[in-house]
């Protein structure tokens, strides 16, 4: 008989950091660009080369640290973890290791179902990003330095896990990569390997506790491979279990095009980092009224702008989530619904809007509405000036051209028809020609009333205001 | 007396009456370079032809009546593991022959923009590791005041270079001794700076935490001078600590009077040998009489202080010269199939057996499940044996002892790696505080000096200059020249 079991998920984020330089010297902390052309003596290792602080990237793990309610560690040390890579210029990377910036933290995420869950941190620290190889063919391997020295922020789950699914370690990292950028720590860019995840999972027989044994899948760059990583461990290690065959500790790679993951090493060829602190570095100090400065600095995060969102506006629960899912989206959702009518606003951006946007792979940030041209749009709405029809084709000009709405209303003869004898005449003729339509709601059926609106509207080319031809209607059937 | 013979003050005073030129100090100490280099090997590289530009620009630039350093025109010899920008720097060993740094040591370029005279990169122990010069990649150096004997290290090509004539003053770097061992042994000045005081960017690590450049000087007045060239907080080093550099030559009173003196019973235990001793306590004597007071005191971590350090100074070498590894400069093998392959042939051709074995005791202190049985441990001995000297230094301006256990002995003679190694007992516990030291020297044995060595709390540079100074002018060994 085979047993289902269950993962338990821990995971360890890489973030690279939004600074303008490196974390231990002047070269600039940018992507792509010809290979070596950032590096200096300090990020190639060179002999008799010293680091010096990024005091710019220790705020910045601060602010996240803090963020992610962690405990602050006043006095923290740096690092060396020593193993010998080609992309690894000095033989070690200067890291963090008894004392990281941020412990003891948490985050929480938000489940499909609308169930809370809360996932503890064990950490938050502080480290340089090593090189890239770059396979040449044949037997030849070059080396890029460009990356190496980019200040990395590591942010690993608590053991044992309170991930339980790959559903759940999804939303964590789409939660914390929404933290980040709303912190402007890092641009979360997946693709570009500035957000990085490896989870470790091992399985238990579902619904039991502890753990098992855990294996550790490298380099994630995408939600969709932590999703399908954790599910083809978990389905491997299940079968091996089931089997009768042990799981053992290993690290493995990811292959996105066959959706497998491959052994890279065991835990016995791991190598000993000989972690010991680095004596080019002095500890670095936090004065407690410097956490309670960069705390009191900390933008509204998502939880709370999803919170504020829904009482302040009214607005359902996962309309709010859709609206604080970035920062740039919530600032354009509370600049258009300042003055109109915010579930109106909210419909939009979260409706037609974000169509349109999805459609032509847009960032809220790069559309030609404004957040005062929708605004304004809502109003000529609601104030009866053009009608529901209308104001969507009025948005589709407005996100092509970036045309103000009364302008494209008045260029395009847009405006609602708010002439009573023009709506009667139409409704007098609508009324003429469903005799059999009259009848039935005459005999009480009133659901029927809307075929005779819907035959108005028509016949005005949505012009009409609805609300105009419903109150004609019913005056015109109560005079027959 | 030959212009290579003259100290740094002196020469000073002459050019700047433009009784003599830069060049011809220049070329003074060439000429006894092409006549005693052969005898004592104090150099891994000479730079002559940038040394005469460099002199040839400062008598233009004084000719011109431009403002220039005093010190302008002075030849220099650099240890050869101090980055200068486009003269190679080997640390003498093999795996950096061919290593042409594209900048220079900070300490460097301070020297450049004072008109210094580079006359070239002085031979050392490799990496630093070394008490005897010897274990240099490119052949020993020699003593100048007997040429069978080593002139101590790993500063040994600094301070025969001083000694020789070969270089008018020079630059160190000290561990755990390598500074003032080799002056005890050369008969010259040599001091080890309080940690932080000089930058250590540009300086090829060996001990991050215990690594500190110093200056080789004929006399105690050019040390202070040279230790105003070069001292000061650097953006670059971290650890290098803000705090004014007053003028060090300010210090040279020629008063002790009142100032208390500790005599460390420890220094004088066994191994020290009996001609060390009484030369030391003679001139412990000497500056009793000129209104020092003397008192034993005790430090008793003292002979914790050499196991600790070889702990301590391997567990971070063995991880600063991890990046000797093939890829980017230095030696690469030629016979590597893969990566792993590249290191460890590279390694295992470049370096030479001291080095390995430093970086096979410091791996091996910091592995798992013996990191808090040696590192940790020699952590906690380190600031136990920093306790004794604050401890002393309440009550003390200073502590004298001498600096190294015995004269310089045949080169070859000590063969034992442990033997060698005790010739730092003396020196290693100022490293572990942190504290500056300086040697001077007090007197001969059999024809080799004798090195006294006084140290003093943090950033009491002053301190050592003005009791080093008085015993300096009461004095004449300062006046003796090795003779070549």
């Amino acid at each position: 008989m085979t047993t289902t079991y269950e993962p338990i998920v821990g995971m360890e984020c890489h973030a690279e950091l939004l600074t303008e330089s490196k974390m231990f010297c002047g070269c600039a902390n940018a992507f792509g660009g010809a290979p070596n052309t950032r590096t200096c003596p300090v990020c190639l290792g060179l002999p008799g080369s010293l680091p010096t602080m990024n005091r710019r990237a220790v705020e910045l793990v601060l602010r996240t640290a803090l963020a992610l309610h962690c405990e602050i560690s006043l006095d923290c040390l740096f690092a060396r973890k020593n193993y010998f890579y080609p992309d690894l210029p000095k033989g070690y990377q200067i890291s963090q290791y008894d004392d990281p910036i941020g412990k003891s933290g948490y985050l929480d995420i938000t489940l499909e179902d609308g169930r809370r869950k809360r996932i503890h941190i064990r950490r938050v620290h502080l480290e340089e990003d090593t090189g890239k190889l770059i396979h040449a063919g044949g037997n030849e391997s070059e080396v890029d330095y460009n990356r190496s020295g980019v200040p990395l922020m590591e942010v690993v789950t608590e053991f044992p896990p309170d991930i339980e699914s790959a559903d759940e370690a999804k939303a964590y990292l789409e939660k914390l990569r929404s933290i980040l950028i709303y912190l402007d720590v890092s641009d979360g860019k997946m693709e570009e390997g500035h957000l990085r995840a490896e989870p470790n999972l091992s399985i238990r027989p579902a619904g039991t506790s502890g753990v098992g044994v855990k294996t550790e899948i490298k380099n994630l760059n995408s939600f969709k491979s932590v999703y399908k990583g954790i599910e083809y461990e978990l389905v491997r290690q299940s079968e091996l279990l089931n089997a009768g065959e042990p799981v053992r500790q290993e690290t493995l790679g990811w292959n996105d095009v066959s959706g497998e993951t491959y052994h890279m090493r065991f835990k016995e060829e791991e190598q000993e980092y000989r972690y010991f602190p680095e004596p080019d570095l002095v500890p670095l100090h936090f004065e407690t009224a410097d956490i309670e400065a960069a705390r009191a600095d900390l933008p509204e995060l998502p939880d709370a702008k999803r919170e504020r969102f829904a009482s302040q506006y009214g607005l359902r629960e996962y309309d709010a989530g859709i609206l604080t899912a970035s920062r740039p989206l919530a600032a354009y959702f509370e600049e258009a619904a300042a003055g109109a009518d915010p579930k109106a606003i909210a419909n939009y951006v979260t409706g037609d809007l974000a169509k349109l946007l999805n459609a032509s792979g847009q960032e809220i940030t790069e559309t030609k509405v404004t957040a005062a041209h929708l605004r304004e749009l809502i109003m000529l709405r609601d104030g009866g000036k053009i009608t529901n029809n209308s104001a969507k084709a009025v948005l589709a000009e407005m996100f092509e051209t970036g045309e103000a709405p009364a302008v494209i209303v008045e260029t395009r003869g847009l405006a609602a028809v708010s002439d009573d004898s023009a709506v009667a005449a139409e409704v007098d003729k609508a009324l003429a020609a469903s005799p059999e339509v009259v009848a039935k709601i005459k005999g009480g059926n009133e659901k029927s009333k809307g075929f005779l609106t819907g035959m108005v509207m028509k016949a005005m080319k949505g012009q009409a205001r609805p609300d105009v031809v419903n109150r004609l209607i019913d005056e015109r059937l109560a005079a027959l | 007396m030959e212009l290579y013979a003259l100290t740094a003050h002196e020469l000073s005073e002459k050019l700047i009456r433009r009784e003599v030129s830069a060049r011809e100090v220049t070329q003074s100490v060439l000429g006894r370079i092409a006549s005693t280099e052969e005898r004592v090997h104090a150099y891994v590289t000479v730079t002559e032809s940038i040394a005469l530009a460099q002199a040839d620009a400062v008598d233009a630039a004084r000719a011109s009546g431009e403002s220039v350093s005093p010190l302008a025109g002075i030849p220099i010899a650099l240890k050869d593991n101090l980055c200068t920008t486009g003269i190679e720097t080997t640390c003498s060993s093999k795996i950096l022959r061919g290593f042409v740094p594209p900048y220079s040591a900070t300490v460097v370029e301070k020297l450049e923009a004072s008109g210094s005279v580079f006359i070239g990169k002085a031979n050392l122990d490799e990496f630093a590791m070394g008490s005897s010069t010897e274990n240099s990649a490119f052949g020993a150096s020699h003593n100048p005041w007997d040429i069978g004997t080593v002139p101590g290290g790993s500063s040994g090509g600094s301070t025969a270079a001083v000694a020789a004539g070969e270089a008018i003053w020079a630059i160190g770097s000290d561990t755990g001794g390598s500074i003032r061992q080799p002056a005890a042994f050369c008969g010259v000045v040599g001091l080890k700076p309080t940690y932080g005081r000089v930058s250590r960017y540009g300086l090829i690590a060996f001990a991050s935490s215990l690594d500190q450049i110093g200056p080789v000087t004929k006399d105690v007045r050019d040390a202070a001078l040279l230790m105003n060239l070069i001292s000061g907080h650097d953006s670059r080093d971290s650890t290098s600590i803000v705090r004014d550099v007053p003028d060090y030559t300010r210090a040279l009173t020629g008063g002790v009077k009142g100032l208390k003196l500790g005599v460390p019973k420890e220094y004088f235990a066994q191994g020290v040998s009996p001609e060390v001793s009484a030369s030391v306590r003679t001139a412990i004597d000497t500056l009793v009489s000129l209104g020092a007071i003397a008192e034993e005191i005790s430090l008793p971590h003292s002979e914790y202080a050499l196991p600790t350090y070889y702990i301590l100074a391997p567990a971070e070498a063995s991880s600063n010269l991890a990046r000797y590894d093939g890829v980017r400069f230095g030696h690469r093998t030629a016979r590597a199939t893969n990566h792993v392959d590249l290191f460890e042939k590279s390694r295992e051709e470049g370096f030479g057996p001291e080095v390995k074995q430093r970086i096979m005791i410091g791996t091996y202190a910091l592995s798992a499940g013996y990191y808090d049985a040696f590192y940790l441990k020699a952590q906690k001995v380190r600031t136990l044996i920093k306790r004794d000297f604050d401890l002393a230094f309440e009550k003390y301006d200073a502590i004298i002892a001498p600096t190294a256990p015995t004269v310089a002995f045949k080169l070859g003679e000590v063969s034992d790696p442990l033997a060698m190694k005790l010739n730092d007992v003396l020196t290693i516990p100022a490293n572990m505080a942190g504290i500056p030291a300086i040697s001077l020297p007090c007197g001969f044995s059999d024809g080799l000096p004798i090195g006294l060595q006084l140290m003093a709390p943090n950033f009491g540079e002053e301190t050592l200059f003005q009791i080093a100074y008085a015993y300096e002018q009461a004095t004449r060994w300062h006046l003796g020249r090795a003779q070549l």
